[in-house]
Order: structure tokens, then C-alpha cells, then sequence
């Protein structure tokens, strides 16, 4: 899935998994060693992974979806875990990559959260605030190059405004009405686009869910990765739900007709 | 001076359940020069009256700019209170730099509070030897504290520190009751009629001892303010017209005199001191 | 780096890249008594578009703003310790830095990163102290100079040679008996910016949606100046003293393919 220019005709570099969908496995090199490099261990590959995270602004708040499959490579190994995580009363953080990074990361925003209640002082952390304290966990671990192996999307809804943002492993941050990380930048973030650009004041709550499940369809259709359970998140001003686990409605009677995937008759 | 058996140490109780190093802290509190706060729904302000050494010698600073909403009045060690302020300084730049979120004002306070504390109860530490009036906004309006060497800090409508504060603080609780309303120009009027009255016998309030310190929307004599009304500390000429905005001090009725007392309790000796603001 | 044992029992090396490109352009230009800093608004990774909108430029104080372009994450983080820097500097001067010396400290911020750099590409434009437009343009280790226009970014090998043409005028001969200006005016400097963004546009995937553009005008100027930019569309300004100099910002559509 490289499409770049310098990478056309080349090789596929396995030792690059932009995705971050599989465990690459060991292999010989021949580039140069570090006399002390065998000292410290970082994490350099994510192990066991999950796929794509949406994200979508309505009418009254942020939408975000992401199925409940940990992979281990291309092992299924986990079908029950959730990517959708709550902060606090206004803010959902999502994720894709290492899920034990994604779990050490849950557990310091938890204690991040309990501290700022202790304060009592009627100050809370809302999307914006836990989004640039990721972004800023994020940066300092890239720093040190031993990153927390995520792409992570952070939605909310505090003082009647909604915030949607992403971060990732480098640091790097963005914002938009739609966002999709992984193999959704790529499949989903096109359709969501078309569906949601310029009517981000006017869809519904139905409307927007129906968005995300067709999505999720499509994804699911297409990543190797992915699974037909998901959940999704919504925070309004009533604060945040998280979906329970639901099941994406798939035909695959089509697939019989697509040539060079069944048995070939010509 | 040998004042008492247990004042040496400040981690020892005296039998009377006092600790004597952290009263002496408060004492150089009040030979400072005094300092005011108001607070209105709008804005917060600090007003202070700046000491000289004499003629030849600079005003001492006695109002700290410490984020963009909020600042600080001192009285007591000025050295001290530059210490304090770099911490603040440095907490409002973490809150922004982690958070991207203005540090809440109480948070503040409270963690200089905390600190002061930690002087008044361990082995081979001193308190600090200065109190601050600290104004600021936050998402909750306008605020001001008191912080004192003692580790305690209160939030109020209105407070004085320093020498002579105490009829500061009789003026402010005769009037407190209609700051809220009040305009920023009205709210400074009342605050130098306040801070007036700690002046010794024929001082006056001028230009270059008086301080003005403000965070809320621009008055109608300032200029260049932003929209947001960030914390900003006005002196020399910028001060004249709120000067001229003072109601004279009716001359000193002879019934006056019984009130002396009060203002003659604290040493007179305000003069001489010279590490404090 | 992770190191574990290979199949052969020698240590291997797997490298983290913690670089990426987020594409984009950015541009400075200095006029006599103004100076323009210009960014595109697109970020993206390979080819991907990440978001329509994240500014690269960024006002630092009253009479100084910074471009930054390169890898993204590192830009947004110099910037932020940028300002850091200048909160101090007002803490300790209660005034503004001036820009000849927010140059000196970029140069020294990113040097003390020689080995483990910052990958941005900088431009800073302004007022100097003397109430001249000045644009200074680094690169990612610190090295720099003041200068009358630079481009950086992406595209900047199809806006850089179009710059020295129309603003140095090179590879054009004067008629006889006249020269070529040392500065251009404001409305004249405003539409080449307008021109290069909508080119590069046209010509570079990595640049496009929006166009940002800061202008910082010196006390004192003339009304006609002021007057050139407000004709402008989608300009706002963003002076919040009235006794300095004034900033603008101009913010335009550019085509979204």
C-alpha cells in the first residue's frame, strides 16, 4: 500500500509497517550496529493491535466508532476488547495500534483525571486540555524514540463546543470536521468527508450514526483486520455514551461475482 | 533582641501552642508598605504604595506580573517575593504548556500556600518574609487572594496589607459592599482613598509611589489594552488622572486624633528598613 | 531501537523513524516599512490529506510571526518553545523581544538541537526596532540570514526562482537610464503572494485549501498602504493596541485537488 513515487518498482520494505497491523518478524540486516545498542530496549514494533478509529462532528456533539478486534499479527486474538475509552465527564479517546500502549496510556489519563477532581476546585480537563497533554506525552516519548505505538483520536464536548483532533506516535497532531486513522484514512475518510463537510451544523444524531455504520461496513469489507463488532461514542452536552458491542449487517453473496474471487468459470 | 525561648527554631511549639518564627514572618509582612485589592464583577485591582531609600535611590517594585491573568501586589521581603513569583511564573507556563489552559488562579495560590507551609514545619528552613495580594480571572470571573508566610490564603472582596494596613482595611469594610457594581474608575477612586490612609502624616499619594496594577477590560483613560484585559501594571504619568479622580481628604478634625492610635501602634520605624518593598 | 537476538545470535537493529514530511509551503516578503509571512493551510502525509486547515504561521508578538514548514510535529513544538522563551523575556524586561534578537534566539534554539534537529524550515518576518520590514530565513540547524523574500517548503523550488525574478529582478535588465527598486509596495508585494500560492497550487499536490497571510505594518503608516490591504478580500485585523504596529491577516480559498 505504498504509493509513493520514490517506492514505485521497488521492493515492499517489511521492515516499515506503516499500518502498524502486524508483528513484523525478525530478520537478518546488514545495517550498522550500535556498540551499545544491545543496552536498552524500546518498543519498536507494535504487537498486538487494533485497526482504524472514526471520528465525526454533528449537529450536537462527536460521533466516534471503532471495532472491538486486538490482532495479533494476522491472528484474531482478541474479539472483545474496547478502543473506545472515556476521560473524565466530556472527552472519548479512541485507538488504534499497540493496544498495551493504548492501556498504559488509559491508565495514566485515569490518574490524571482522579487528581484533577481531588482538586474540588470546579476546574475540569476537557478535550482540548486531555488532547494536548497526548500530544505532548506523545512528542516526548517520540523524542526519546521509544513511542507509544498509537494513532489516537480525541472527541469532546465541553462549554457548548465540540473538539475533534488526532495525535499519533511522532507527535504529529491535526483537527477536522472527519477524521479516521489507519486503514480509515484511507477507505473511510473520503466517505465521511462527502457525508459530513459543510453539514457539520445540521446532522443529526441518527443521521451521523447511520454515517459511521456504513463506514464501519465498508471497512469491514475491505481491512483484513477488522471485525464486525464495534461500538460507538457519543458526547453531547448530556456527556459521553460508548455504545454496547453491536454487529454490522454484511452481505457476501456479491463476492461470488467478482472475478478472481471465487471459482473461476472462464 | 531576646524575645522569647522558643523563637529560634521554628519547628518548636511554644507552650502556648505558638509558633514564633512564623509570627515574626508575619511581622515583616507588615513592615512592608502597604498594598490593596478590590474586585469588582469585572475587573480585580491592586493598588500599592512604592518606598524609596531616599532621593538618589529607585522606587522598590512591589507589583509582579506573573501570566497574562494574573498579578501580584508584595509586602515584606521583596528578594523573597521574587523567588515566589518565578515559581508562579513558572506553574502558569506548565499549566500552558501541558494543558494549553490558563492555571486556575486558586491552584495557584494554594500551591504557594503549600510551600509556605513546608517552611513553617521543617528542620533548618526559615518562613517566607512576605505576603501577596494576588489578583486574576479564570472561567469564574474576576478573584483576589491573600497569601501570608503562615501557608494560609483566603479569597476576598477586598484586602489590605502591609504597614498601616489596618485603616486601609477599615476604609475597604466601610465600602466593600458597593465595589461590585462599581466601574473601574470608581473601583480605583475607592482603592487610593484606601491605600491613602496608610500614609504616614503629610505623605501623599503621587506618580512615582504609587503603583496600579489591573486585569479586567480597559478603563476610559488607558490605551492599548487588548480585548481580553490582560494583567497590567500602571505607573508614573499613566496614574495622574486617577490621582486627579481622588476626593480630597477632608482637613483632620481634631476628633481625629483618638484614631492616631491605630496607625501609631505599628513601629515608625517603616523608614529604615531596607530589604523590604 | 529494539535489539533481540536474530536468527544467526547477532544483535539486530530495527530503526523508529521519528520523522515524518507534512508538505506545505510558506513564503516572506519585506517591503520598506512592511513585511508579508505566508503559509498554505494544507497538512498532509504522502498522500494523504490529513486536515484542510492547520496553520504554519503563527504571530509571535506585535510586530513579529513565524512560518514554520517541514515535519509537522517538531514545528508546532519550536514554536511553542519559542514563545515559552519570549513569556520569559517579557517576565524579565516587560517589553517585547525585538526581531533581530527573536532571530538570534531561533538560531540558538535550533543549534542546541544540531544532533537530533528540529526538521522544520523556519522563516521569521517583521519590524525591526528601526521600523523596517525584514524577513530572516534559517534552516533546520540554525543557520541564517536576513533577507528581502525566501520560500521554503514544498513547493519551493517552483516559487523560489519566481521570487528572485520579480522581487530581485534577476535575469532582468533595466531600461536604459532607470533601475530596478530596492523595495516594492505593499499592493504589489500582496498580489505576487497571492500568485505564487495559486501556482503552487496549481503544480504541487502537497499544497493547496487555504492560503494564510500575516502582514505587519510599521507605525506610522500611510492610510493608501492601509488602504491596499483592506481592499483585499478575507482580510481581518488583528491589532489589539492602538499605539504600535498593526497586524493583518488575510485568509483565502485555494483549490482543494
Amino acid at each position: 500500500m505504498d504509493h509513493h513515487p520514490t517506492n514505485w518498482g521497488r521492493p515492499r520494505n517489511d521492515t516499515v509497517d506503516p499500518y502498524g497491523t502486524y508483528p513484523i518478524h525478525q530478520r537478518p540486516t546488514n545495517v550498522p550496529k550500535d556498540a551499545f545498542a544491545a543496552g536498552i530496549q524500546h518498543t519498536q514494533q507494535p504487537i498486538v493491535t487494533g485497526t482504524s478509529v472514526l471520528g465525526i462532528k454533528f449537529k450536537d456533539g462527536i460521533m466516534m466508532a471503532a471495532d472491538n478486534l486486538a490482532s495479533y499479527g494476522s491472528l484474531a486474538r482478541f474479539r472483545d476488547i474496547q478502543r473506545l475509552h472515556p476521560v473524565g465527564e466530556h472527552t472519548v479517546l479512541g485507538a488504534g495500534g499497540d493496544m498495551s500502549d493504548f492501556q498504559y496510556i488509559q491508565g495514566i489519563l485515569d490518574e490524571l483525571m482522579i487528581d484533577e477532581f481531588a482538586a474540588g476546585d470546579g476546574h475540569t480537563l476537557g478535550p482540548a486540555e486531555v488532547h494536548n497533554y497526548l500530544s505532548e506525552l506523545m512528542y516526548a516519548r517520540r523524542s526519546k524514540m521509544n513511542p507509544l505505538w498509537n494513532s489516537l483520536l480525541v472527541g469532546g464536548f465541553k462549554d457548548g463546543k465540540r473538539f475533534l483532533a488526532y495525535v499519533d506516535l511522532l507527535g504529529t497532531t491535526y483537527s477536522a470536521s472527519t477524521l479516521a486513522t489507519g486503514y480509515g484514512s484511507h477507505i473511510a475518510q473520503p466517505l465521511l468527508r462527502r457525508a459530513v463537510e459543510g453539514r457539520e451544523d445540521t446532522l443529526t444524531e441518527d443521521e451521523a450514526r447511520k454515517i459511521l455504520e456504513q463506514s464501519m461496513q465498508v471497512l469491514f469489507y475491505r481491512d483484513a483486520r477488522s471485525l464486525d463488532q464495534y461500538q460507538i461514542a457519543t458526547i453531547t452536552a448530556k456527556g459521553v455514551n460508548i455504545s454496547e458491542s453491536r454487529k454490522l449487517e454484511t452481505s457476501w453473496s456479491f463476492a461470488e461475482g467478482i472475478r478472481g474471487y471465487g471459482a473461476q468459470t472462464q | 533582641m531576646f524575645r522569647n525561648t522558643y523563637d529560634s527554631d521554628n519547628t518548636v511549639f511554644s507552650p502556648q501552642g505558638r509558633l514564633h518564627q512564623v509570627e515574626y514572618a508575619l511581622e515583616a509582612v507588615k513592615q512592608g508598605s502597604a498594598a490593596v485589592g478590590l474586585r469588582s464583577k469585572t475587573h480585580s485591582i491592586l493598588l500599592a504604595l512604592k518606598r524609596s531609600t531616599g532621593e538618589l535611590a529607585s522606587y522598590q517594585q512591589k507589583m509582579f506580573r506573573i501570566d497574562d491573568h494574573v498579578g501580584i501586589a508584595i509586602a515584606g521581603l521583596t528578594s523573597d517575593a521574587r523567588v515566589l513569583s518565578n515559581f508562579m511564573r513558572q506553574q502558569a507556563m506548565s499549566s500552558k504548556m501541558i494543558f494549553n489552559r490558563p492555571v486556575p488562579v486558586n491552584r495557584l495560590v494554594s500551591a504557594i500556600a503549600d510551600k509556605a507551609q513546608v517552611n513553617t514545619q521543617e528542620y533548618g528552613r526559615r518562613p517566607y518574609g512576605v505576603g501577596f495580594l494576588v489578583i486574576g480571572q479564570d472561567q469564574s470571573g474576576p478573584h483576589l487572594y491573600e497569601f501570608s508566610p503562615s501557608g494560609n490564603s483566603y479569597e476576598y472582596y477586598a484586602m489590605s496589607i502591609g504597614a498601616r494596613s489596618q485603616s486601609a482595611k477599615t476604609y475597604l469594610e466601610k465600602h466593600y459592599k458597593s465595589f461590585d457594581d462599581c466601574s473601574l474608575e470608581d473601583l480605583v477612586r475607592h482603592g487610593l482613598h484606601a491605600l491613602r490612609e496608610t500614609l504616614q502624616q503629610d505623605k501623599e499619594l503621587n506618580v512615582n509611589n504609587t503603583s496600579i496594577g489591573i486585569i479586567g477590560p480597559a478603563g476610559a483613560s488607558e490605551t492599548g489594552v487588548p480585548p481580553s484585559g490582560p494583567f497590567r501594571i500602571l505607573e508614573g504619568d499613566k496614574i495622574e488622572v486617577f490621582l486627579q479622580s481622588m476626593v480630597p481628604k477632608e482637613p483632620e478634625a481634631p476628633a481625629a486624633a483618638p484614631a492616631a492610635p491605630a496607625a501609631a501602634a505599628a513601629p515608625a520605624a517603616d523608614e529604615d528598613v531596607q530589604m523590604e518593598g | 531501537m529494539q535489539h533481540s537476538p536474530s536468527v544467526h545470535g547477532q544483535p539486530q537493529q530495527r530503526q523508529f523513524n521519528p520523522y515524518s514530511d507534512n508538505g506545505g509551503t510558506i513564503l516572506a516578503i519585506a517591503g520598506a516599512n512592511f513585511s508579508v509571512i505566508a503559509g498554505d493551510t494544507r497538512q498532509s502525509e504522502g498522500y494523504n490529506i490529513q486536515t484542510r486547515y492547520a496553520p504554519k504561521v503563527f504571530r509571535l508578538t506585535d510586530k513579529a510571526v513565524l512560518a514554520t514548514n517541514g515535519f509537522a510535529a517538531d514545528g508546532n513544538m519550536f514554536v511553542k518553545k519559542v514563545r515559552q522563551r519570549l513569556e520569559w523575556y517579557r517576565h524579565a524586561h516587560a517589553k517585547d523581544m525585538p526581531l533581530r534578537a527573536i532571530a538570534r534566539l531561533i538560531q540558538t534554539m535550533l543549534y542546541a538541537r544540531r544532533f537530533f534537529p528540529y526538521y522544520v524550515y523556519n522563516i521569521l518576518g517583521g519590524i525591526e526596532e528601526d521600523g523596517s520590514g525584514a524577513v530572516y530565513s534559517f534552516d533546520p540547524v540554525g543557520s541564517y540570514e536576513r533577507e528581502a523574500c525566501r520560500a521554503a517548503g514544498a513547493a519551493s523550488s517552483l516559487v523560489q526562482p519566481f521570487l528572485d525574478n520579480q522581487i530581485y529582478f534577476r535575469n532582468q535588465t533595466p531600461a536604459p537610464g532607470t533601475s530596478h527598486p530596492a523595495h516594492l509596495p505593499l499592493a504589489h508585494v500582496l498580489s505576487l503572494v497571492i500568485d505564487s500560492f495559486t501556482s503552487a497550487t496549481e503544480r504541487h499536490i502537497e499544497v493547496g485549501d487555504g492560503l494564510e497571510m500575516y502582514v505587519v505594518l510599521a507605525k506610522g503608516t500611510t492610510a493608501l498602504q492601509v488602504q491596499d490591504l483592506t481592499a483585499i478580500a478575507g482580510v481581518t485585523e488583528l491589532t489589539t493596541t492602538d499605539d504600535g504596529e498593526r497586524l493583518f491577516v488575510v485568509r483565502r480559498n485555494l483549490k482543494r485537488d
